[in-house]
């Protein structure tokens, strides 16, 4: 009898926790049902008194207004010290931001895990004179707001003549330390005897960090690999203070843009953003499993 | 670490060659981008630098400046607000969530997942774009549906009212923030060592004891994880607010991210902004070593 | 191996990308011929056709050069598809000069410039006002002085009272102006007439008093309209309303006459915005800036905008299901002194003598040329600053608002510390909007303006 009470209070509390938690959900989806179908409704849908919850004209005007505004070379590439660059077809504005974020977050993924693995290896394995030295630094770096350097950053960036390009967004994302520290502890999972033994096979340093060292901390690589990607995708106050032309600008600026030129015109604002949002999202659902694969496994070792 | 005393002289020489060589790539960045303008920025603090103009050394005078700053002192004191009150509500909102939804059924809690973590992805301008539509005063939904069901007795001009500006933003700012830890929790909960559990339940331990007793413990590191991360984000805040109020009304929301922001590009004051930097960074490395230091001892 | 050969590759072409990037990151405009596939495209600039681009062999591309010009949203100096076409007859007559434009708002464009200055890549041509080219940028030294554009033709032609914004106390010209307007509000005429409210007003003229605004106000609160007008203070979009609202009902001034302290902590402004404050159905509106006010003034939301002038009503015709009736500000006089606006063209000092010279040929062709500133000042649906007889002949709009023109009063923006001072203006109505006592709040203000005036005097 005691037991049931209790089995039944604790199935009402799931139940009830359940609904709450479904009325929270919908709430958290809302605001992204609301863009996607705010981009498909017309101009006098949007600025109706009475919000319509579902659109009752779907239209592509807004899209076609996107895409009717600027145009910009799809993508561009400066072959180093030629001075030959090429440029892709022209294009609506928009379609260069989506590629100009897609590059910008891909290279700082890539070049963020090639020099976090490493140096969180040699940070976890290697005793280096300095090593609590850099390790210290690190640490106190790691929760440093990137606005706080905002000054120095934009003159050294201008003295390195990269103003304005994707570069300057990249580099600060690269240079914070937060994936050396995460790649460190993966690396400090590696058994001493393995490399041990590697050594003794005659392998040198290198050898022993990609053939002993990478695969076992490639879990580890994945997920930063996620983190950094996602985080350079949302970052919005780098890109704000280093892009500048209509050609280098990401989507985030662009819709932020979008925005400030035209408060009026919400369906408009509204197709930036779905463009800005329905990629990342498709990629986040095709590979709904790497992402909380890879979150878990940051958190596990971190 | 306790191998380390009979190292030779050559081997403390190979072993720091190899060790920088790994280090370097990562250096170049870390030191040129973070360190670099970090001095930087601690030596402008003393200058009074502006626009196109030699700088003025000026000593302390901006760091004295400073604390009689009251919109610093109120861009410091919102700073705090936001972090003490969105860490924990992130994280006892997103365990909460967690623990309901970790044993349903896997569709359904992937899809609950799912969807926690949407705003995460979406990112943080697309997100603002749509809240600042809903909480506008005249034609937002959150007026819209406040006065027609009667919660409302007249618009709330939520953004442009100082009482309620600031919480609108850590609104916000909770909903793109809860689905990482979700996410973790719902991993962590299902690694908790179902045999201990058992064994307390026939032990006769209620629910609320299994979790706190057996549970809480396990998933402590996770926990730490999460607050080390979600402080991180909170501190960042810096898009919603340049977004959505500028700092305003009448400087309530202003953070310090956005108050250096807004004394550099607005007045000109690089040297001040510098120094506000400067304190902000020296708060942050102390709490983050106390963090730290924290979860080591753990 | 698979692994380090992926890993050698990524990091090679990242590398690559990153060397490209360091080693060419000004002009990347120009694509190179050699590329012969995507020869058709590639050659194609983001800023309409360069027909001289065709037969030109790349050794001649020496002696083509490219500038900037950044845009605030003038008119349709705003819009892409306009200016496109300014820009394609300007290349008929200049084919050497490549001009790629880049489009400011009023919310962050100020801040975008800001960057760019010190990012090291400060556009070559910007257009805005005095406020800004003068008093701004000009007095940090940024821009290059125009004196050799200001020929004494020029001088003869261009109105003195623009004249005068455009060069600093020294005399030195920033700026060579383009177009001007008065700044006016505007009211739903349609709400006013159920209000019967119209009996307050002079529609012919376009002028009311101080105590008709009230009484108009009361009426249309009293119709049913809750929300008549809003004082927007988000942030600077459109602050030149809220001042010129507050200076004109008492008949107050927001500078002295030699534009050297401001004086809006004068006891008139002191009334006027008590006035506003105690007003029903004006609210100080802190989420919202100039443009969202139009906007809710354009759906009906507002009865009343303050920041108004003939483009807005152009470029929002297609929304506009009211008659909209735009008037001067409210005084006590009858002698409303409307705000003006002046824009044209400021060259910011790059060091590059050929794109300087490549920016003033801009500017004496868009300004200058007999067949193009006609189109030029229409482009902006503003009037010009000299004498080029009656352009808006057939345009009835433009005919209509004409007749503020003679209201137009002192252009003060161009006192020092402008940028601080402006900024600290809308932060005022922010204090006054959350509760602050009035006084309290201007002295504020006014303190810290003058403080920023006195520190720009003294550099």
């Amino acid at each position: 009898m005691n037991n049931n009470t209790k089995f039944n209070r604790s199935s009402a509390y799931k139940i009830i926790s359940v609904a709450a938690i479904t009325i929270i959900a919908i709430a958290f989806a809302f605001p992204l049902y609301w863009i996607i179908t705010g981009s498909f409704k017309t101009s006098t849908a949007i600025n109706a008194t009475t919000p319509q919850w579902w659109p009752q004209e779907w239209v592509m005007d807004n899209y076609e207004k996107l895409f009717s505004r600027q145009v910009a070379p799809l993508w561009e590439l400066h072959i180093p010290f030629t001075g030959i660059s090429l440029s892709g077809p022209e294009m609506p504005a928009a379609l260069r931001w989506l590629v100009n974020t897609v590059f910008m977050a891909v290279a700082s993924m890539v070049l963020t895990c090639f020099t976090s693995a490493m140096a969180g290896y040699a940070l976890a394995k290697k005793r280096f004179v300095g090593r609590a030295v850099v390790f210290s630094l690190i640490v106190c770096a790691m929760a440093l707001p990137k606005q706080v350097i905002l000054i120095p950053l934009l003159r050294e960036m201008s003295s390195l003549e990269l103003y304005n390009t994707i570069w300057a967004v990249i580099f600060p994302i690269v240079g914070w330390p937060f994936g050396v520290f995460l790649m460190k502890q993966f690396a400090e999972g590696i058994p001493g005897e393995m490399m041990e033994a590697a050594r003794i096979d005659g392998a040198g340093e290198w050898k022993t960090f990609y053939t002993i060292a990478l695969p076992l901390i490639k879990p580890g690589i994945g997920a930063l690999a996620i983190f950094t990607f996602i985080n350079s995708w949302n970052d919005y106050f780098m890109q704000l203070i280093m892009l500048s032309s209509t050609d280098t600008l990401t989507i985030s600026l662009g819709i932020a843009k979008l925005q400030a030129e035209n408060a009026t015109d919400f369906g408009l604002i509204m197709a930036g953003a779905s463009l800005a949002a329905i990629p990342i999202i498709i990629v986040f659902l095709v590979f709904q499993k790497y992402f909380t694969k890879g979150i878990t496994m940051g958190a596990v070792k971190g | 670490m306790t191998k380390k005393n009979p190292m030779s002289r050559a081997l403390v020489r190979r072993e720091t060659i190899a060790g920088y060589a790994f280090m370097v790539p990562s250096l170049i960045f870390f030191l040129g981008f973070v360190i670099y303008p970090m001095v930087q920025c601690v030596i402008t603090s003393f200058f009074d630098s502006t626009m196109n103009r030699a700088d003025i050394f000026v000593g302390l005078a901006n760091y004295t400046e400073l604390f009689q700053d009251e919109i610093f002192m109120g861009a410091l004191k919102n700073t705090f607000i936001i972090v003490i009150v969105s860490v924990p509500v992130t994280c006892v909102f997103s365990l909460w969530v967690s623990s309901v939804i970790y044993d349903l059924k896997g569709p359904i809690c992937s899809a609950f997942r799912c969807i926690f973590y949407l705003p995460v992805v979406t990112g943080s301008v697309a997100v603002t774009v749509v809240w600042k539509w809903m909480f506008n005063n005249y034609y937002g939904i959150f007026n819209y549906v406040g006065t027609s069901t009667g919660l409302l007795k007249q618009n709330i001009n939520w953004l442009g009212d100082e009482r309620f500006a600031l919480g609108c933003i850590i609104l916000i700012l909770l909903t793109t923030s809860v689905g990482q830890p979700i996410v973790l929790y719902v991993s962590a909960l299902n690694n908790v060592d179902q045999s201990l559990v058992e064994a307390a339940e026939v032990d006769g331990a209620t629910k609320m004891q299994c979790f706190w007793k057996i549970k809480w413990p396990q998933i402590m590191p996770t926990t730490l994880y999460i607050l080390v991360i979600t402080t991180i984000n909170s501190f960042q805040c810096f898009a919603l607010i340049q977004l959505l109020t500028s700092g305003g009304p009448n400087h309530s929301t202003d953070t310090i991210m956005y108050y250096i922001y807004y004394n550099a590009f607005k007045l000109y004051r690089y040297g001040y902004g510098n120094a506000m930097g400067v304190i902000l960074a020296i708060i942050i490395a102390v709490l983050s070593a106390v963090q730290f230091k924290m979860a080591k001892t753990d | 191996m698979k692994y380090r050969k992926i890993l050698a590759m990524a990091l090679s072409c990242v590398m690559a990308f990153s060397l490209a990037a360091c080693g060419n990151s000004g002009g990347g405009k120009n694509a190179d011929k050699k590329e012969d596939t995507q020869k058709e495209d590639g050659n194609t600039q983001a800023e309409g056709e360069e027909p001289s681009d065709e037969g030109e062999a790349p050794a001649a591309s020496g002696d083509s050069t490219d500038i900037t010009l950044w845009t605030y949203p003038i008119g349709n100096w705003g819009d892409s598809a306009t200016v496109d076409g300014l820009i394609a007859s300007f290349n008929k007559a200049h084919p050497d000069i490549n001009v790629t434009v880049e489009y400011l708002d009023y919310t962050n464009g100020d801040d975008q410039i800001n960057t760019a200055i010190e990012g090291g890549k400060a556009p070559d041509l910007v257009m805005e006002g005095p406020e800004r080219l003068v008093a701004n940028w000009g007095a940090k030294g940024l821009m290059v002085d125009l004196s050799d554009l200001w020929t004494d033709e020029a001088k003869g032609a261009i109105y003195e009272s623009v004249q005068n914004a455009c060069k600093n106390n020294d005399g030195v010209f920033y700026e060579y102006p383009l177009c001007m307007t008065a700044h006016t509000m505007a009211i739903n005429r349609d709400i006013f007439e159920k209000a019967d409210a119209l009996q307050y007003l002079d529609e012919e003229k376009g002028t009311w008093t101080t105590e008709n605004f009230q009484k108009a106000v009361e009426a249309v609160v009293a119709s049913g309209q809750a929300q008549v007008a809003a004082v927007y203070c988000g942030g600077q979009g459109g602050d030149q309303g809220t001042r010129a609202l507050v200076n004109n009902l008492y008949g107050g001034t927001f500078t002295n006459p030699e534009h050297t302290e401001y004086t809006a902590g004068s006891d008139e402004n002191l009334k006027a915005l008590e006035l506003l404050k105690g007003t029903e159905g004006i609210t100080f509106d802190a989420s919202i800036q100039g443009g969202d006010e139009i906007n809710l003034f354009c759906n009906g939301t507002l009865a009343m905008a303050f920041c108004w002038n003939v483009s807005q009503e152009k470029n929002n015709a297609e929304n506009l299901s009211f008659d909209v009736l735009p008037m001067a500000y409210p005084t006590e006089s009858g002698d409303p002194q409307l705000c003006g606006g002046i824009w044209g063209f400021g060259i910011f000092d790059n060091g590059d003598a050929a794109k300087i010279e490549a920016a003033k040929t801009f500017i004496d062709f868009m300004a200058n040329d007999e067949a193009q500133v006609v189109e030029s000042v229409k482009a902006s649906s503003y009037w010009p600053v000299k004498d080029l007889g009656n352009i808006y002949e057939d345009d009835a709009l433009m005919t209509e608002y004409s007749k503020f023109i003679p209201f137009m009063g002192d252009y003060y923006q161009v006192v020092g510390g402008w940028a601080e001072a402006r900024t600290a203006w809308w932060n005022m109505l922010q204090k006054i909007g959350t509760g602050t006592d009035v006084k309290e709040a201007v002295d504020e203000f006014v303190s810290t303006a003058n403080a920023a005036a006195a520190g720009a005097a003294a550099q």
